[in-house]
């Protein structure tokens, strides 16, 4: 194997690195540096993820298309949270500590997609959980602390598990590098602990509005967006290959979707409504993890879904921090008072929703085709059943935007702006190649 | 071509978003954009030769035989002429709309290219991207610009039609999936249908039943049409409505034929119920938009039943009869129900009401208004001379020959109490003694005229000279009927 296989994992344990020694040698206002060194190891990796000619996979280890599209989307999305936070926390005392730790959460949520080994996964997850349960106390206030607290005594408990669930799995199949390892029955049901407390699936999803409403805005955008991508990655790829129990996932989908819909419905945080969304849009990207294997739309509709969701959850957690308000009654005539936001706002809320032309609609359009084409079509009706309730509480958000009265301050949007255009291109582009696709 | 036609209105509302226009520049960017769109219209019907014309086909991928795909043909394209005519006619009747006037063209526009591009389609996908985005559009026509108790309205209208287009897109899945080589183009499927099972075609069914609307799936209808502003209502009923019954006749009959002629029975009842529900409660309504939206779920079962009697096995020539009836049918109602919208909201704009009980005498201080509402309402209840006579005599004689004979003449009753109702309106607004509200009713504007008789004087021309609409839709009718009984 060449190491330049892993070239965009070095160059984000690069920038991470760098900027640590760095911040320690600069003045505390000229900390913003540091955001830098880490937003050009994350863009460089996303460059060379995304021309990366290696598809490899060696032993512990593979890059093949779904650690290089979870490579690219993490690190766009990484680098938009990066923007979310530095705009905020400028001289803080720990700056250089929060772009460093956000890089390394990066990274870890990169491993844990390329994963191919049972204990690679492991590291992988302790990579990603550690710094952001460091993420999640950072401002070290009352409901920051308790979110730290509850994000990781949850995370430690459920990685127990996982270990457990792969000690099995290793004593009944007597390997642990992924065609070769087998989980069976119980050993399954510990082993999908860990990815899918990261992933925010039922039952393990308690700390996804405890975090959201306690740690700071920027934070919560990130870690209920990028954990996400890498988590359901290796899900993905634990069901195409250790587990057998398409059944089992099938209903922790439903179950997720379900139950993350129907809590968001009396939300008026709006922190915790997007939280709880985010808990049904697991339930919808647990779809295609549990047809893995059955067909051959699963691949594509998850990585497509994957790159969807996180940047359209970013630019409605980027429109919550440029809002600077959690209360659902104060964006009351958002619209009059800063129309690009709001403009970001409604793509981003109605991308969620599904509607076309964003991303999240070629997404979800891949999603209900791979779930019938493997033969789970009822899921696919719960599926469709969650979106039309799901419109409940978006809406509830949207239409106070346009009421005539309202006050509060004018926030400027721009991050927020370039998720919706995002979000829109992407989905433009994405419905395009489907069109063109449709024949093939 | 086509595609100019489809987003012309589209960069209209762009051209919109430039800073500094005032309203009345804005209303006339508006009105030219739409004008501009109904010439182009006229100028490919004048144009249009016969079969699927204007087609265009961008191919993403070389090997793709598909992708962004349009075309006309004689089932879509009086149509599409009747969208730009209604978009060009809602534009004028807006002239004195003062209230975020720039939101509300722009609105307008992008709803335009969203009816002209659903109405064009010829791929799945493309089709389910403008159905979405219409009710995307519409939801904030009605909150944003709607009176009454709009927002409840609206989320009802958003939450039932996006059940509906939800079901739509499993369907339009199913049909992908069954479809081989797998494809959403819609020449393609209805060349070969795919091997689709009753599950698909249930899917389909309830996504265009919801939106078209008919009985039981109708009750968002009359709180949307009753709470949205009166261009809004117009293109709620003249084109929206049509997107259920269009998307019936393009993709439901043609792409699942055996399962369409296994279930006409289902759509045969369901749209007898459909008329003659919608009749009779429309008959005890006291608010003029709630009875008028009553009336649509009425003509709209009349469209069913005839698409129902497509998938018998009685005479040819009576199904396509029947057919034919069926989009002249969409054509007339697009048009009248346009007006009568068109109508309520002149009561609105001066009175602020909608109940029948408190107005009366309107013709002595509004004599125009009156006579517009009569002809309107002749129009509606398919007098002899306006296009209703026109469609709902092919769409009875295409029935009852097609062998419904029960559903033909239960259907017929319809007619009888939409009669009824309509004229117990005019007795009760027009006629009689003056009510509350008479005296604050001044007769139509020289705009509103301008709005309103252009939908009734074609009425009229279609009642009286048919011929030149039913040249474009017959060949569409006996085209589908063959691909119907394969």
């Amino acid at each position: 194997m060449s190491p330049l296989a892993l070239l965009p994992e070095l160059l984000i344990l690069a920038g991470a690195v760098c900027g640590l020694v760095t911040g320690l040698f600069v003045a505390r206002e000229r900390q913003r540096v540091v955001a830098w060194i880490n937003g050009i190891g994350l863009a460089s990796a996303a460059v060379f993820a995304a021309t990366s000619p290696h598809l490899v996979a060696f032993g512990t280890y593979a890059v093949d298309l779904v650690t290089n599209v979870t490579r690219l989307t993490v690190a766009l999305a990484t680098l938009l949270a990066l923007c979310l936070a530095a705009g905020r926390i400028r001289a803080h005392a720990r700056e250089s500590e929060l772009y460093t730790l956000m890089s390394l959460a990066a990274l870890g949520t990169i491993l844990m997609a390329g994963a191919a080994d049972l204990l690679v996964l492991v590291a992988a997850y302790l990579v990603a959980s550690i710094p952001a349960y460091a993420l999640a106390g950072f401002a070290k206030d009352a409901p920051g602390t308790e979110a730290a607290l509850k994000y990781y005594l949850m995370g430690a408990f459920l990685g127990v598990l996982m270990l457990a669930g792969v000690t099995l799995a290793y004593g009944l199949s007597g390997a642990t590098a992924y065609p070769e390892a087998r989980a069976p029955a119980v050993a399954a049901v510990l082993l999908l602990a860990g990815p899918l407390f990261k992933a925010g699936g039922v039952p393990a999803h308690f700390w996804v509005p405890d975090v959201a409403e306690g740690t700071s805005r920027p934070v919560a955008a990130f870690v209920t967006t990028v954990p996400k991508i890498g988590a359901l990655a290796a899900l993905y790829r634990l069901a195409g290959s250790v587990l057998d129990e398409p059944a089992l996932l099938a209903v922790v989908a439903a179950a997720t979707m379900t139950l993350g819909n129907l809590a968001a419905f009396q939300q008026d945080n709006v922190r915790r409504l997007l939280a709880y969304s985010t808990i049904g849009q697991a339930g919808y990207l647990l779809v295609p993890v549990a047809v893995a294997g059955r067909t051959e739309l699963a691949e594509p509709a998850l990585l497509l879904y994957l790159a969807a969701y996180a940047i359209t959850n970013l630019g409605a957690f980027a429109v919550v921090v440029a809002a600077g308000t959690d209360a659902l009654a104060d964006y009351a005539g958002l619209a009059r008072r800063s129309p690009w936001t709001a403009f970001a706002l409604v793509v981003c809320l109605l991308g969620l929703v599904g509607t076309p032309p964003t991303a999240v609609f070629a997404g979800k359009l891949l999603m209900f085709a791979a779930a019938w084409d493997g033969g789970y079509a009822w899921l696919a009706v719960v599926a469709a059943a969650n979106t039309v309730a799901s419109v409940f509480y978006y809406l509830r958000w949207i239409r106070p935007v346009f009421a005539q009265e309202g006050t509060g301050e004018r926030g400027t949007g721009g991050v927020a702006v370039v998720a919706a255009v995002g979000s829109l291109v992407l989905g433009i582009a994405a419905v395009a190649v489907l069109l063109g696709a449709s024949a093939l | 071509m086509l595609s100019i036609v489809i987003f012309l209105p589209l960069a209209a509302a762009a051209l919109l978003a430039l800073p500094g226009l005032g309203a009345r520049t804005v209303v006339r960017i508006w009105i030219a954009a739409t004008a501009a769109d109904l010439a182009l219209v006229a100028a490919l019907w004048a144009g249009y030769g016969g079969g699927t014309a204007y087609e265009t086909r961008l191919r993403w991928i070389p090997s793709a035989r598909a992708g962004y795909h349009v075309g006309v043909d004689g089932l879509s394209l009086p149509l599409i002429a009747m969208t730009a005519l209604l978009f060009l006619l809602c534009a004028v009747c807006s002239l004195r709309q003062t209230h975020r006037v720039r939101g509300y063209a722009a609105l307008f526009l992008f709803l335009q290219t969203v009816c002209l591009g659903l109405f064009s389609a010829l791929d799945l996908l493309l089709f389910f991207v403008f159905f979405d985005l219409a009710i995307v559009g519409m939801y904030f026509v009605i909150v944003g610009w709607g009176h009454g108790d709009r927002a409840r309205s609206a989320l009802k209208f958003f939450l039932y039609t996006f059940l509906g287009s939800l079901a739509l897109l499993l369907g339009f899945i199913g049909l992908y999936l069954a479809a081989e080589p797998h494809t959403f183009d819609m020449a393609d499927l209805i060349a070969n249908p795919p091997r689709a099972g009753a599950a698909v075609l249930l899917a389909v069914g309830i996504g265009f039943a919801v939106k078209t609307p008919v009985v039981p799936v109708h009750t968002w209808l009359p709180p949307a049409h009753t709470d949205a502003p009166a261009a809004g209502s117009a293109i709620l009923a003249g084109v929206l409505l049509k997107m259920g019954t269009y998307g019936f006749a393009r993709i439901a009959v043609p792409m699942l034929p055996e399962q369409w002629r296994a279930y006409a029975w289902a759509a045969i009842v369901i749209g007898v119920v459909s008329v003659l529900y919608g009749a009779l409660v429309a008959l005890a309504q006291e608010n003029l938009k709630r009875l008028i939206a009553y009336t649509s779920v009425n003509h709209m079962g009349y469209v069913i039943l005839a698409l129902g009697a497509a998938g018998l096995d009685g005479g040819r020539a009576a199904r396509e009869l029947a057919v034919s009836g069926a989009v002249t049918q969409m054509v007339s109602h697009g048009l009248v129900t346009g007006a009568l919208f068109l109508i309520a909201g002149v009561l609105w704009d001066r009175a602020r009401n909608y109940g029948l009980g408190e107005y009366g005498g309107l013709a002595g201080r509004a004599p125009v208004l009156t006579g517009l509402t009569a002809v309107a309402a002749f129009a509606s209840m398919g007098l002899p001379a306006l296009s209703g006579f026109i469609a709902e005599f092919q769409i009875f004689t295409g029935v009852i020959g097609a062998g419904a004979v029960v559903a033909g003449a239960l259907s017929l009753l319809g007619i009888l109490i939409t009669a009824g109702l309509l004229l117990r309106m005019i007795h009760r607004v027009f006629l009689g003694g003056p009510g509350e509200l008479t005296g604050r009713v001044s007769d139509v504007r020289p705009y509103e005229l301008a709005a309103i008789a252009p939908l009734l004087a074609l009425s009229l021309v279609i009642g009286i000279a048919p011929r030149w609409l039913l040249d474009v839709i017959e060949p569409a009718a006996r085209a589908l009927v063959t691909l119907a009984g394969r």
